[in-house]
């Protein structure tokens, strides 16, 4: 794997530390996006190295913080069907109505944890008298495994495959963010990832129209000071434009194979981001001509009533208006062990990142 | 077939009857492969004799898959307990053995894994000295559980206690980190990946003896830390010491195949599994000595120092980031699973 020693590099990381301390006059309220980043600034100790004129603002870029809880209690309810289910590792565990996947895993639910969407597809064939179901939660980064995974089932004539599908979009997302009347954000750091997959071009209106800086920017300790260096100097000299961190992965128009299988299985529709609500235009779905592997139409399961916990703040927390640690049950009466919302328990959400890596002041 | 697989193709139902299909079965394969003065016996149980403290430890095994790169559940379940003795400053001597067969084994692993239990106790020094064998119906188990106890005599000269870690002590392990639990990973079903990483699987007792004749109490403190990894062990010892502890993300001994894999699957090697590591606690003074000891036995040959004690933050484990960042390091909550992207 390369690339990695570069990007942890200690003496490269505080001269561009210097450099945002030295260029940083303004007060500055930056958001990165993506919920790996948040990781990284935690993990690495990183937010409390930077001046205290920069406040670091974390985003919704968490796929498993914003997927409906209903999602998740038809994935349940699939599974009391007899269905097998297949989903990434870290949804397992995210509080449902009744009951989390895992909790319904305990209860005989055939439940099975992958890597890859493709791998589900080789479940389903292997299991040709039960039904297999694919939980294709995630942004325009898993998009084209998922949906790679759907042309595959076809391709073999798999009739047992579908996907539960959950896709949400980065740009819609980034202006319901601004336009919230409460929104203090100054700039922006961009999902790596997911322009890896959709390039830039689409965030070039939204700097025209919200007169906000974007930078696209990596995961990585070295990344994440440079892409605030860069926010911060936009900022500074009263620029707004789309900047490119991360251009050893993200190419202005993306990763052209992987948005041709997107737009041959998915269409871009209305979608509820759990804590946040309906954004308009926000996610995929699967196109009509796939509607055979989509599990909601093939499944009756849309009498599933929802209720959330009313202590839990994700929603606020996944807009920037809070901090995990200005909930009440952070760490009391929610935590790991007993979540009552998703950001506590996903590999990218906030409250996990400040529960395990910075539960006390150090 | 053959007559010592005790001519059966699978394990079934009546090899757990206590009758004669068991007979057989003990005879053939248990104490063909394993027999020993004391077990030779064939009574309920053994009598030893110990001249001092003893130390006992039990652990039970249930990996899946049960055979993987670098050993299978048999020697796993030696060398689990003959380390878990050895962390006591004991000397490992005796072990039982109680085998849960999931009805439909395949003979030829199952007398794979008795003979593997053989190579390992031998390689360790301890004698199985009673056991038992047991079937269940399938879909009731995971093929073979495996439960093991074992007996030690303690170290005239270890005194090995939580409350004997001070402020100042240097912790040091044996070699790299998260090496089992990533090749258990890159075999699990769905999780599959081209991989050549070995598990660490061994016995740690002849190190740890080592130590003992030569550091005495000067060894402050012995753990070895499998599941949950580093991270939650030493979490747990800074809360039962009271002590606070900091590591140095740059010093944690971790192959290059190993960091590429958690990076690949988004696991902190810190949380990883291991199964022939431990972490010792020394005195400062003797810090060098130590890691010499240790880098010359095969079990020790990456020995290196991973962090120290101190008496600020009490009860935590603070890590010293690559880039010079500080973060607290919790213990494992629940099992780790590999992030969506």
């Amino acid at each position: 794997m390369k690339y990695l020693k570069e990007y942890r590099n200690r003496e490269a990381t505080e001269r561009v530390l210097r450099e945002i301390e030295n260029t940083c006059r303004g007060t500055w309220n930056i958001m990165e996006v993506c919920g790996g980043q948040t990781h990284g600034l935690v993990k690495n100790g990183i937010l409390d190295m930077l001046p205290e004129n920069i406040r670091m603002i974390h985003g919704p870029g968490c796929p498993v913080c914003v997927t409906p809880v209903s999602l998740i209690d038809k994935a349940v309810e699939l599974l009391s069907q007899g269905a097998i289910v297949c989903s990434f590792g870290d949804m397992i565990r995210v509080p449902g109505t009744e009951m989390s996947l895992l909790e319904a895993k305990a209860r005989g639910g055939d439940l099975r944890v992958l890597y890859s969407p493709l791998e589900a597809v080789n479940v389903a064939k292997k299991n040709p008298d039960k039904e297999v179901v694919f939980f294709a939660v995630g942004f325009e980064t898993t998009a084209p495994a998922n949906a790679l995974s759907l042309l595959h089932a076809e391709k073999e004539g798999l009739n047992n495959y579908s996907l539960l599908v959950s896709h949400v979009l980065v740009p819609p997302a980034i202006e319901a963010i601004l336009d919230d009347e409460f929104n203090t954000i100054n700039a922006f750091l961009g999902a790596g990832h997911v322009c890896a997959i959709m390039g830039y071009r689409e965030y070039y209106p939204l700097v025209k129209k919200y007169q906000i800086p974007i930078v696209i920017t990596g995961f990585e300790p070295l990344d994440l000071v440079q892409g605030i260096w860069m926010a911060v100097k936009q900022l500074e000299e009263g620029r707004c434009e789309v900047e490119n961190q991360y251009t050893r992965v993200v190419r202005e128009g993306g990763n052209r194979k992987a948005i041709e299988v997107i737009r041959e299985v998915f269409e871009v529709g209305d979608r509820e981001w759990r804590g946040i609500g309906m954004i308009p235009n926000s996610g995929y779905r699967i196109k009509d001509k796939y509607r055979d592997f989509d599990a909601e139409n093939k499944f009756g399961i849309d009498h599933i009533q929802v209720s959330e916990s009313p202590d839990c703040i994700a929603g606020q927390i996944l807009r920037g208006l809070k901090k995990p640690k200005d909930c009440s049950q952070f760490g009391k009466g929610c935590t790991p062990m007993n979540p009552l919302g998703a950001p506590m328990v996903s590999s990218e959400g906030a409250c996990s990142a400040y529960y395990n890596y910075s539960r006390s002041e150090v | 077939m053959k007559k010592t697989d005790s001519g059966f193709e699978a394990i079934n139902l009546g090899h757990g009857s206590g009758g004669v299909m068991t007979r057989d079965l003990l005879d053939q394969v248990i104490f063909r492969i394993l027999g020993n003065e004391l077990l030779d016996k064939k009574h309920d149980g053994s009598v030893v004799q110990f001249e001092g403290p003893m130390a006992v430890s039990t652990d039970s095994f249930v990996v899946s898959p049960i055979f993987f790169k670098g050993g299978n559940i048999g020697e796993l379940a030696v060398h689990g307990t003959v380390n878990d003795v050895a962390m006591c400053g004991a000397v490992p001597k005796y072990l039982s053995l109680a085998f849960i067969v999931e009805e439909g084994l395949d003979m030829k692993e199952f007398v794979e894994i008795v003979e593997s239990v053989k190579r390992a106790a031998d390689k360790s020094g301890v004698q199985i000295i009673t056991g038992d064998t047991k079937v269940v119906e399938r879909g009731k188990g995971d093929k073979i559980f495996i439960n093991t106890t074992g007996f030690g005599e303690v170290h005239p000269r270890a005194n090995i206690a939580v409350k004997n870690i001070r402020e100042g002590d240097i912790i040091l392990v044996n070699g790299p980190i998260a090496q089992h639990g990533m090749a258990i990973m890159s075999e699990r079903e769905g999780l599959e990946f081209e991989s050549a990483i070995v598990s660490d699987s061994t016995n740690l007792n002849d190190l740890v003896l080592k130590l003992l004749d030569e550091f005495g109490d000067k060894i402050h403190f012995l753990r070895d830390p499998t599941r949950g990894g580093l991270a939650s062990v030493l979490s747990e010892i800074a809360v039962d010491a009271k002590v606070g502890i900091e590591i140095f993300e740059e010093q944690l001994p971790l192959e290059k195949q190993v960091a590429a894999a958690c990076e690949m699957l988004g696991l902190d090697p810190l949380y990883v599994a291991n199964e022939g590591l431990f972490a010792v606690f020394v005195d400062p003074e003797i810090e060098q000595e130590v890691l010499e000891l240790m880098r010359h036995e095969a079990s020790g040959q990456l020995a290196t120092r991973v962090g120290e004690v101190t008496s600020t933050h009490r009860g935590k484990v603070v890590l010293h980031s690559e880039i010079g960042g500080k973060r607290i390091v919790t213990p494992l909550i629940g099992e780790q699973l590999p992030r969506i992207c």
